[in-house]
């Protein structure tokens, strides 16, 4: 029943997308993982689907999917819902859980270094598969277990993050720390996603293109693991190492893909990702308008 | 049970997100004031560019191609909050205003690199620097904003009736 619920609700968000009219040229990065310091412009609501096809040793491939809606609320704070999915190829299709994400931006300027604060609720099932972190000690064994079985397993976890992103002559350069705490009876976890990019033109072009290379922005991301409270470190953990693109069109859509590669035998052998986003500016002024009687 | 708990508690958190930028500005009961207030503090802030990023001269100054690549990445990033001529929008104020157009170009550019957080104008770092100057030879380009016609007096030669009433009514006088 829940997952028709939420087939529904994707449906309905996916065609009030592409029924609004107001987009704006959105200058995404092109990161899977990592964060950097930009938040998303106040008011603007931007509706992203992703997906991550994954090999699995000792049992079968995974599809794993989550849609994102992102809400300017100010210009220094950003709050997100996830919807998260999966399907495991030759076992079921089931719906994984729902995210709150909030980031905030404490500091009024721009410096060399800027912080960003990351709090995120997830309630989750055992089953889930997005790879949206890599955090203590998860490793590909834990993929293992059938979704029946799985989705037994209710997660109730909050997550922090320091995120810290420098822009510097075109590129950025992110580094995100994570800290993780089950709320029931389980020790704080920890991880790691590290983050370059670079637009391929930095100069705009006098006229509107969308095979221009500054519409593409190309760079690199490492993530993983770093144990628990009571075995901090590498042991027992996974990290992937990814390329990733991302193509902004003026249309006000964005287009990424990343090939993703363990680096250790912990870790999924290879995981690809591709995402689909359109940022929908003016948004909180629509739904303001709606009931306010259409100012 | 739990599920659905927390599933009211996120829609009410996200509701509230979403009316939080008109919230915030309805402090004040007059719109006019309230949005010339609003402008006044954008341009404040122009002059807290610090005297280094002034001194700052566009790279891009006599580049033929700097205004045109500039109006589509105002378009494209700008004339949402700060309307299609630049002449102020439903958020930002008139870039074509004095404070503006006389501001040295790099003050300009760091308020784009800057933004004004609080006041809802975001950080724009994430244009590329050379892009940044693209905007700002643009926005020098446009110049003031042409003066609008002062209303006559009240008891200033009036006019022909049937000019007040649009031609209904004839003035037979």
């Amino acid at each position: 029943m829940l997952i028709y619920r939420g087939l529904l609700l994707v449906s309905f968000l996916v065609l009030a997308t592409l029924s609004l009219p107001h987009s704006a040229e959105a200058q995404e990065n092109p990161y899977f993982v990592a964060y950097d310091h930009y938040l998303e412009e106040p008011g603007n609501l931007e509706v992203e689907y992703f997906s991550t096809f994954g090999t699995q040793r000792g049992g079968n491939d995974f599809h794993s999917y989550w849609m994102e809606l992102e809400y300017g609320a100010t210009a220094w704070w950003t709050t997100e819902l996830y919807l998260d999915g999966q399907t495991t190829f030759g076992d079921s299709t089931i719906f994984t859980g729902i995210r709150w994400e909030n980031r905030f931006r404490p500091l009024k300027r721009e410096h060399f270094i800027n912080p960003i604060l990351y709090v995120e609720y997830e309630h989750k099932s055992g089953a889930d598969k997005i790879l949206k972190e890599g955090e203590g000690h998860d490793i590909e064994a834990d993929f293992l277990t059938p979704n029946s079985v799985a989705r037994q397993e209710i997660i109730n976890e909050m997550e922090f993050k320091l995120i810290l992103s420098s822009t510097f002559k075109g590129w950025n350069f992110t580094q995100n720390t994570l800290a993780a705490k089950n709320l029931s009876n389980e020790p704080w976890e920890f991880g790691y996603a590290l983050g370059a990019s670079r637009p391929l033109a930095l100069k705009a072009s006098a006229k509107r293109c969308t095979l221009c290379p500054q519409n593409f922005i190309a760079g690199i991301e490492m993530y993983g693991g770093l144990g628990d409270r009571y075995h901090f470190g590498l042991h027992d953990t996974s990290h992937y190492v990814a390329p990733v693109l991302g193509w902004n069109l003026p249309s006000g859509w964005t287009l990424r893909i990343s090939p993703g590669f363990g680096l250790n035998d912990n870790s999924h052998q290879f995981l690809l990702r591709w995402g689909v986003s359109r940022e929908i500016s003016g948004f909180g002024s629509m739904v303001g308008r709606l009931f306010r009687g259409g100012q | 049970m739990r599920t659905h708990k927390t599933g009211v508690l996120i829609s009410i958190l996200l509701i509230v997100a979403f009316f939080l930028p008109p919230a915030v500005g309805q402090e004040n009961a007059n719109p006019a004031t309230e949005k010339k207030s609003s402008a006044e503090t954008m341009y404040s802030e122009i002059g807290k560019a610090p005297e280094k990023a002034r001194a700052k001269r566009n790279p891009l100054e006599k580049d033929p191609n700097a205004v045109a690549a500039g109006r589509i990445l105002f378009e494209q990033r700008c004339a949402e909050c700060h309307g299609h001529n630049a002449e102020g929008g439903k958020k930002g104020p008139s870039l074509r205003a004095a404070e503006i157009q006389n501001a040295e170009p790099g003050a300009i550019f760091w308020i784009l690199t800057n933004g004004v957080v609080r006041k809802g104008m975001p950080v724009w770092s994430k244009i590329p620097e050379p892009q940044r100057w693209q905007l700002v030879s643009f926005i020098k380009s446009l110049g003031p904003a042409p003066a609008k016609r002062e209303p006559a007096p009240a008891n200033a030669s009036q006019p022909p009736l049937r000019i007040l009433l649009c031609g209904v009514v004839e003035d037979h006088g």
